[in-house]
């Protein structure tokens, strides 16, 4: 019998679109002269203490695995800065768990908890993960439309017209990777009745939880009775421009992170040693390159925001993480339409706000972690671009 | 009353890079651009901002072989003056590109250029050894620059991030 790889596929596997972000990338990589706002990560480099505290370790011969929920050195670490900079309670031994990057802790959250069935509340537009990873898990995904008006917060009678009887988990994306949008305290608070009474857990990805603009980041973990009905989910990627060394954590009700490190166990054994003791040194030494970054990134979210405001597509201030996510409806474009058409005659490369789910049609994804050189040019040409086509008025 | 933080902020941008415009300084830092001209002006007028230039690698400027020394120079500071009076001596010299009065073993801490080692050479035994004040020289010549005012010369900035979905 003839072999056919793509019938031996798994269902889910094959119903999982390939990501709207990647596309676009990929024609603009070919691309003479392109200009992309479109990575999501860092544009500066791991800070030297902590690159050479990763070598150090290699000098050292630390070129083992590390326990399985990771160097206990490093749990403790973590929550002692979560105290520090989030005034979370967290104890290192039993409620950390450090994994490859931050999507492995939500990867192993949802495997966690999902029987099938179960379903996963998702506000978007947001990060493009959650959805495929609760399908392979055997969830369902069900997508909560936030909207622009409300600054893509999720507000608690969005929440409660999503849940059902099947509901179990709520998705957290926040500070928001597309919208910059935060939830501020308040928010957070409208939330806790309605997540306590459906009796839902919520998985808080705060990834960007250091990248904040004015105003800084609360956990709902922090909220009265939230702390053993979230698993909080973060890592080194952004706060400290560690991408690269694929590390991260979850924090949560030891039971929980219990069992989430039984499936860590089996899947990855340990995260990276080198990576962990380099992420020491970010803890106990970081939040001078963290201030530093964020100030940076502030002078350029300022510009983006004013120039994109100005030439008139309108954005609204994101509050944190590195992305500005413009209204391009103004232009009688979709997001598709816009970004090709502006790849192709301008070659600027960002990212259609669809890819981050229906709601984010009518805006683009811009991300600020580039060069002010780099972003003033790519907004020339959007302008240029803008005037070229007549697309405003 | 002046935003002593809001100034310092400028002046860091500046520092990293002079070519931005006065648009893009104002909305980086959430100020209109009559504000930023006119911090600009008062730091121009008061002497903190002194120019503008590019930051140069020399070692890429092919028709150049300008060489670099450090000269530490021990002297006698005189009666009444201290070490200003010797300072301005110095300074004059547009051979001198950089001038410290420094803490430690010896005084001042002097940068000259010059078109090759003969010139740099006649140049501190003739101009800063024969000064009245100086004690001792002690001459240190550049051999190859690595970073400067926080610039890294040896390795070229490229954007390497890969396509990634996310």
């Amino acid at each position: 019998m003839s072999f056919n790889p793509a019938s031996f596929i798994n269902r889910s596997v094959s119903a999982i679109p390939p990501s709207g972000i990647r596309k676009f990338f990929d024609i603009a990589a070919e691309m003479k002269d392109a200009i992309s706002l479109g990575v999501g990560e860092p544009d500066f480099v791991t800070p030297w203490h902590i690159r050479n505290e990763g070598i150090y370790s290699l000098e050292k011969g630390k070129t083992h695995y590390t326990s399985n929920a990771g160097l206990k050195e490093l749990r403790l670490a973590v929550a002692s800065y979560l105290k520090r900079r989030f005034n979370l309670n967290y104890d290192g031994l039993s409620q950390v768990l450090i994994t490859v990057g931050g999507s492995e802790a939500i990867d192993l959250f949802l495997r966690t908890v999902l029987n099938p069935g179960d379903e996963v509340l998702i506000p978007e537009p947001s990060f493009v993960c959650y959805k495929p990873i609760t399908a392979l898990a055997g969830g369902v995904p069900v997508t909560i439309k936030t909207k622009a008006e409300n600054k893509f917060k999720l507000t608690p009678q969005e929440l409660k017209k999503a849940i059902t009887p099947k509901t179990k988990v709520l998705v957290l994306p926040y500070p928001s990777n597309p919208t910059g949008g935060i939830m501020e305290k308040a928010d957070l608070e409208a939330l806790v009745p309605v997540i306590k009474e459906a009796n839902l857990m919520v998985i808080s990805d705060e990834i960007y939880g250091e990248l904040t603009y004015g105003k800084k980041h609360i956990s709902i973990a922090s909220l009265e009775g939230m702390a053993e009905r979230t698993v909080l989910v973060s890592g080194f990627s952004k706060a400290y421009a560690m991408t690269g060394w694929r590390l991260g954590y979850a924090c949560g009700h030891p039971d929980i992170i219990k069992a989430m490190t039984k499936v860590h166990q089996y899947a990855i054994m340990s995260a990276p040693t080198t990576a962990q003791y380099a992420a020491v040194s970010a803890l106990e030494k970081g939040d001078n390159d963290i201030e530093y970054m964020c100030s940076e990134y502030n002078k350029r979210r300022n510009l983006i925001v004013s120039r994109f405001n100005a030439m008139g597509l309108e954005c609204f201030e994101p509050e944190g993480a590195f992305y500005a996510f413009p209204s391009i409806k103004a232009t009688g474009l979709s997001s598709e339409e816009f970004v090709e058409k502006l790849l192709y005659s301008k070659k600027v490369a960002v990212v259609p706000g669809n890819a981050f789910g229906e709601s984010g049609e009518g805006f683009i994804r811009c991300s600020y972690a580039y060069s002010v050189e780099n972003i003033s040019r790519a907004l020339d040409r959007i302008e240029e671009f803008l005037n070229d086509n007549k697309l405003l008025k | 009353m002046k935003n002593q933080k809001l100034y310092n902020d400028i002046i860091n941008s500046l520092h990293k890079n002079c070519k931005l415009s006065l648009e893009e300084l104002a909305a980086m830092h959430g100020i209109s651009v009559a504000a930023a001209a006119e911090i600009i002006d008062n730091l121009e007028k008061d002497g903190t901002i002194l120019g503008y230039g590019a930051i140069i690698n020399w070692d890429k400027v092919n028709s150049t072989n300008r060489v670099t020394a450090y000269i530490e120079l021990k002297v006698t500071p005189q009666r009444n003056q201290g070490f200003d009076r010797i300072a301005e001596r110095i300074y004059q010299y547009p051979e001198v590109t950089a001038l410290n009065l420094m803490s430690g073993s010896y005084d001042f801490g002097v940068t000259v250029e010059g078109d090759n080692l003969k010139d740099i050479s006649l140049f501190v035994s003739q101009h800063l050894a024969t000064m009245d004040a100086v004690i001792s020289t002690a001459t240190h010549f550049v051999l190859k620059r690595y970073k400067n005012d926080g610039n890294i010369l040896t390795v070229q900035k490229e954007d390497d991030r890969e396509v990634m979905s996310l």
